[in-house]
């Protein structure tokens, strides 16, 4: 791969990032995130 | 970049990532806005120090939920780390490849570099990608299935919590025992092996390895330096060569390679660096 298509691709991922973020943040998924950090989740540490 | 002032970097973000410190004491997790966010490596948010959301639960919980949503938050926050930093993360940052490091420096009898079938099992941790992380959660909703039955994060997260509460104690069953058995296989190979979670079982590592050949920070060869020693690829703790690929899956970009050259061939870069006009680097 040249640098030019990598720097596009490393370009339009970077991009496609962002606004995967913006639209979670849009549609309020980081506080389904904070809901389940902030319970201790029985799953993962082997009890559940 | 010695190997010193990565292993200061690894602890500074192993702190800056469990800086809750009471609840080490109390067996309370954080509960803070912080847990808005996901931190780059594998980290579990029930960890009594955490302060950050671990990427991979958070993804195992979005696809799981009954309701499904697709998780554009958390995979945006993934893909964005993959490509801006591909595997430095599990170079530098991530704290279960920080205590993978310091095991491999325990005295052992014998040090495996490498040996027959290892680049096959690789492969394996994308297999746990996509079938523990994603496709059974989605299946067999409300069962994280990466956590409840491999990560060795949450292992040490549960012994912590259960030292410190009693009521959680009593509830430790089969599910904890499978599990300490596996943290005890990977922390025994460690000292064995350089990094063999992180070789063999890491979703999140497999994932920000489909990054590592575009992502902006990236190692480069200058191949008009270089003489063909090998001596970047008899230092590779995953055993790659950087000349033949710089960049590879594989690669956690610990900076062993550009350490050791003797002829400064091998250094970090980014994205907007361009080979020279004659094309000598290869990155």
């Amino acid at each position: 791969m040249t640098d030019r298509r990598r720097m596009i691709l490393t370009a339009a991922l970077l991009f496609t990032a962002i606004l995967l973020i913006a639209a979670g943040v849009a549609e309020g998924q980081y506080h389904q995130v904070l809901a389940k950090a902030t319970r201790i989740c029985l799953e993962c540490i082997g009890i559940g | 970049m010695d190997n010193k002032k990565r292993t200061i970097i690894q602890a500074v973000a192993a702190v800056l990532q469990n800086g809750h410190i009471a609840g080490f004491f109390t067996g309370r997790i954080y509960g803070g806005g912080a847990k808005h966010f996901c931190v780059p490596g594998l980290n579990c948010y029930s960890c009594p120090g955490a302060l950050g959301a671990c990427p991979v639960g958070s993804l195992q919980s979005a696809v799981s939920a009954w309701k499904f949503r697709f998780p554009y938050y958390v995979l945006g926050v993934m893909v964005f780390f993959g490509v801006t930093l591909g595997r430095l993360v599990c170079g530098f940052l991530c704290p279960f490849g920080f205590l993978q490091d310091l095991l491999f420096k325990v005295p052992a009898p014998k040090k495996l570099r490498t040996f027959r079938g290892d680049m096959y099992l690789r492969y394996l941790k994308y297999a746990v990608l996509l079938l523990m992380v994603l496709v059974l959660p989605f299946v067999y909703k409300t069962t994280p299935f990466f956590c409840k039955y491999l990560c060795p994060s949450g292992t040490v997260a549960g012994m912590l919590l259960t030292a410190a509460d009693e009521r959680l104690r009593g509830l430790l069953g089969w599910i904890f025992t499978w599990k300490a058995a596996v943290l005890t296989a990977v922390v025994l190979a460690s000292a064995v092996i350089f990094r063999p979670f992180c070789r063999y079982l890491c979703p999140l590592g497999a994932f920000y390895a489909l990054f590592n050949g575009v992502s902006a920070v990236r190692l480069k060869v200058d191949s008009g330096k270089c003489t063909g020693c090998g001596a970047c690829a008899s230092a590779c703790g995953m055993a790659v060569d950087p000349v033949k690929s710089p960049n590879h899956a594989e690669c956690i970009r610990c900076g062993q390679c550009v350490s050791r050259c003797p002829h400064g061939a091998i250094s970090f870069s980014h994205c907007l660096s361009r080979s020279s006009p004659e094309g000598r680097e290869k990155a």
